[in-house]
């Protein structure tokens, strides 16, 4: 079995974004950038998967700017066997990257994509949906666990209710939540080994697909502040200003 | 045209986003109808065509729709697709779920999690855990929305009389199965539209300890939210999340307990009209978003908490 996974490099979590002050944006010069930290789970069960022997190879694949193969490179390391990455210049919407991901499926012939369940930046969580309604595959959405049988998967998933299962036949795509694993660290031989493993670059005008945006950011800009609180000394004083001054129970 | 909202139900009753959808649906033009996708469901399209709100219902029943899948719903939409300007549900894990098959299937560019609708083609939405509000166009023909229901008022849930009509079933999609789904049922109200939330992190060190946000929780008639670091220390269950990954809350009243406020978490909470932090760590972030912040171990201040709670002589509910 053959697992693509998909990484974005975005601004790194621990990160307090600026916005930039003519609006067109948020800073990145200068800013410490990571793998979309669902990404990391995503890339941690293939990896596991593959351990187990029911997958023999992992494919890693990021599609972005020039540093985004940064991220291909950690997934080397951590135990991708292959990475692709599909080189693109400006801002790219989810229906765009699910185009350009879907000519790679094509091309690769994966039995399962897994990526995160949404990237931390946008926010948008919509890649594996997408790139499940193109490729006509069952998507199994905010995984939290999965169980590999022989072609189908049993999957867990994060619902507003609690959980839920579904059974989805290979081949298919899992969009991976925070808790489906632990992502290990990648260990500096193995980071050393990745450097060795091959990164095929594709030039996305080769794909021929129409990947211009669509939608127009107009402005970008700080939400509003919340005014200063006060620190009370007991709780006494808390409940009383709860019931007194704010008026909420 | 018209802009067709999707209602998320159990076959009897309307799950309670589905009004603040609705909400951000007449927002966006008058002329709103709604559709529902179930079996047996026709009490929950009952309820839906009471919504005034809504002009009309369109109903489509197939067994194969009895539990929820996206990749059953989607192409139910799409066939309907055609007669609307906007498709537009919640921003909560059913609308996560499906809206994008929806808007990949109509090579549409969706508009996820608007919390303002600015024009019919420009809205407001977070982008970087509401670290940052982007203004946004679609120049898309179509439009795929999903909306945040805590950033709409539910709308009113009687009086309308729209006329129910059948809607066609597309084909089963047979790749994907519903096994089954395991809710947590609470009499407590429910933490995405509850008045009061009370949050325990990583501060509360077990899963016992969470008895102590209970009994406040049950004295104030509050949800019970919490961190992830809550979660993932299997303190308690999944459903609890508040954050960027998890709910978003906007509660009149947001007690944060043992939670430091990491950027993740503030995402999900930070809009909630008074916020009360109880931290031993004067440090810790959370303070920075707090109405009320007391300094103090938790486990000394709660049971003072109730203790005052059990002085007052009304508390409201």
């Amino acid at each position: 079995m053959k697992i693509l996974v998909a990484v974005k490099r975005v601004i790194d979590y621990n990160v307090q974004i600026r916005v930039k002050e003519d609006g067109s944006g948020v800073v990145t010069d200068n800013v410490k950038m990571s793998t979309n930290p669902p990404d990391d789970n995503a890339i941690e069960e293939a990896v596991k998967i593959k351990e187990a022997g029911k997958a023999t190879e992992i494919v890693a694949i990021t599609v972005g700017e020039e540093k985004a193969q940064e991220t291909v490179r950690k997934a080397l390391a951590v135990g991708a066997d292959k990475g692709i990455h599909v080189k693109t210049e400006g801002a790219l919407e989810p229906l765009a990257v699910s185009k350009i991901i879907q000519k790679i499926v094509e091309k690769e012939k994966p039995d399962l994509v897994f990526m995160g369940k949404q990237a931390i930046d946008d926010d948008c969580n919509q890649t594996g949906q997408m790139l499940s309604a193109l490729l006509n595959w069952p998507q199994a959405t905010f995984a939290s666990n999965i169980e590999i049988k022989d072609n189908f998967l049993e999957v867990t998933r994060e619902i507003d209710e609690g959980l839920e299962t579904i059974q989805i036949n290979i081949p298919a795509i899992v969009t991976c939540d925070l808790r489906l694993n632990e992502p290990r660290y990648a260990s500096l031989p193995n980071i050393m080994k990745a450097k060795k493993k091959p990164i095929e670059e594709i030039n996305v005008s080769d794909l021929r697909i129409d990947i211009k945006p669509r939608i127009e950011q107009l402005k970008v800009e700080e939400p509003p502040k919340r005014k200063a609180g006060i620190k009370v000394a007991n709780v006494a004083e808390l409940v009383q200003k709860l019931k007194n001054e704010a008026k909420v129970i | 045209m018209a802009v067709l909202l999707i209602a998320e139900h159990n076959n009897k009753d309307l799950r309670p986003f589905t009004l603040n959808a609705a909400t951000a649906a007449s927002q966006i033009d008058a002329d709103v109808h709604a559709v529902i996708i179930g079996q047996n469901s026709e009490t929950a399209a009952k309820k839906l065509s009471e919504l005034p709100l809504i002009k009309k219902v369109i109903s489509i029943e197939a067994p194969h729709y009895e539990n929820f899948t996206a990749e059953n719903f989607a192409p139910a939409i799409v066939k309907i697709a055609g007669n609307y300007s906007h498709i537009v549900c919640s921003a909560n894990t059913f609308g996560k779920n499906l809206m994008p098959r929806i808007a990949a299937h109509l090579d549409t560019s969706q508009v996820s999690d608007i919390i303002k609708v600015i024009s019919p083609d420009t809205f407001l939405r977070p982008i970087y855990a509401g670290n940052a509000f982007a203004t946004v166009k679609t120049n898309d023909a179509k439009k795929c929305i999903t909306i945040r229901p805590t950033s709409f008022e539910p709308c009113e849930s009687s009086g309308g009389t729209a006329t129910i009509e059948k809607g066609e079933a597309a084909e089963e999609f047979s790749n994907t199965k519903f096994i089954k789904r395991e809710e947590i049922k609470s009499d407590r109200p429910e933490l995405g539209t509850a008045r009061i939330v009370v949050s325990g992190g990583r501060g509360m060190q077990s899963g016992d300890n969470f008895k102590l946000i209970t009994e406040v929780a049950d004295k104030l008639g509050a949800a019970i939210g919490a961190s992830r670091a809550a979660v993932d220390a299997g303190y308690i269950s999944n459903d609890h999340q508040v954050g960027q990954t998890g709910k978003v809350v906007v509660p009149d009243l947001y007690i944060a307990i043992g939670i430091s406020g990491a950027i993740q978490h503030l995402a999900g909470m930070k809009e909630s009209k008074v916020i009360v932090a109880i931290n031993k760590d004067g440090e810790a972030p959370i303070f920075s978003v707090a109405d009320y912040g007391l300094e103090a171990d938790l486990f000394e201040a709660l049971p003072q908490f109730m203790a005052e709670l059990n002085k007052l002589n009304t508390i409201q509910k």
